[in-house]
């Protein structure tokens, strides 16, 4: 994990990329690629939009107070993640797990008020069978509800990990790894919550 | 990037950064909530608006949250996120244009 400053021909400072430094940029890579299958989820749900055979529109199923709830649910989550960072990089072990669980709490809150959207939809029949529009509406939240859920996981085996390890630099590797996906998973949610529930309520 | 083994942070993160990012999040977030929950924009503008609050919210995350900005540590994010902006307008728009002009020659009556 050293890390090595030379001086090229121009006389400015490089930094060699460390191991880390790798590690970062190749998940963000990842990162990139699932923009893009975002991106085509919500292609499909644009295409699909108005295709409701007879089914409900987004007006009639889509409840913007319970949405701006879900949404404020994970920007806190997002922002604690930001102080857990904060913690991290002063290597603060304790104040990174107790800013990583308050994380954990919101986003798990988030992903339970989805899930009860959805069995909601489901038991009213208004399931992703129902409609074309409805289909892509649950292939997009429910991708983007899929990797929160995969994130808190994630985040689970952290919080155990740094409580048994402590900071190493593997340990520090993975939480900014995994800090990178969660803000994501933020900024992702920005594009369905007005595209599908905002517009969709117009 | 890094200053030594003990002392490794990617970036110097401080609390002003995502406290910024975080009101300004929340600011625009109930700028759109209310733009069409009070019913005060109609149509194109209120379209518009709510856009324009998801773009410059995607922005203010990415920059104060993510860290993405002009400095040379970040220049290949930031390439590549540019080569995927390129190819999510592609897939995007694309996808519109020809499902809209499907229906429109296709669709009998519409």
């Amino acid at each position: 994990m050293s890390d090595t400053t030379v001086i090229n021909p121009h006389g400015e400072a490089e930094h060699s990329h460390s191991p880390l430094d790798n590690q970062l940029f190749g998940f963000w890579l990842y990162l990139m690629t699932d923009c893009i299958l975002f991106a085509s989820l919500f292609a499909t749900y644009a295409v699909l939009k108005n295709n409701n055979a007879g089914g409900p529109t987004g007006h009639e199923i889509f409840e913007l107070r319970y949405v701006f709830l879900e949404t404020m649910l994970l920007l806190f989550s997002s922002f604690f993640n930001g102080f857990a960072m904060i913690n991290l990089s002063l290597n603060k072990v304790k104040q990174t797990v107790l800013w990583l669980i308050p994380t954990m709490i919101f986003g798990l809150g988030f992903i339970l008020m989805e899930i009860n959207e959805f069995s909601r939809l489901i038991i009213e029949g208004n399931g992703p069978d129902r409609s074309g529009f409805l289909s892509g509406f649950f292939g997009l939240v429910g991708t983007h509800g899929l990797h929160v859920s995969v994130g808190l996981i994630w985040m689970t085996v952290m919080v155990i990990q740094l409580l048994q390890k402590g900071i190493t630099p593997g340990v520090r590797s993975r939480l900014l790894r995994l800090s990178l996906f969660w803000h994501f998973l933020d900024v992702v949610w920005i594009g369905v919550f007005t595209v599908v529930y905002l517009m969709g309520v117009m | 990037m890094s200053h030594s083994d003990t002392q490794h942070d990617v970036h110097p993160l401080s609390a002003k950064s995502y406290v910024v990012g975080f009101s300004l999040s929340l600011l625009l977030t109930i700028a759109a909530f209310g733009a069409v929950m009070s019913g005060a924009l109609t149509g194109v503008t209120e379209i518009v608006a709510v856009v324009l609050c998801a773009v410059l919210q995607i922005y203010v995350q990415l920059h104060y949250f993510l860290h993405l900005d002009g400095s040379s540590e970040q220049r290949w994010n930031v390439m590549s996120f540019a080569y995927t902006v390129v190819i999510i307008a592609l897939i995007v728009v694309g996808s519109l244009w020809i499902t809209y002009n499907m229906h429109k020659l296709m669709m009998p009556g519409a």
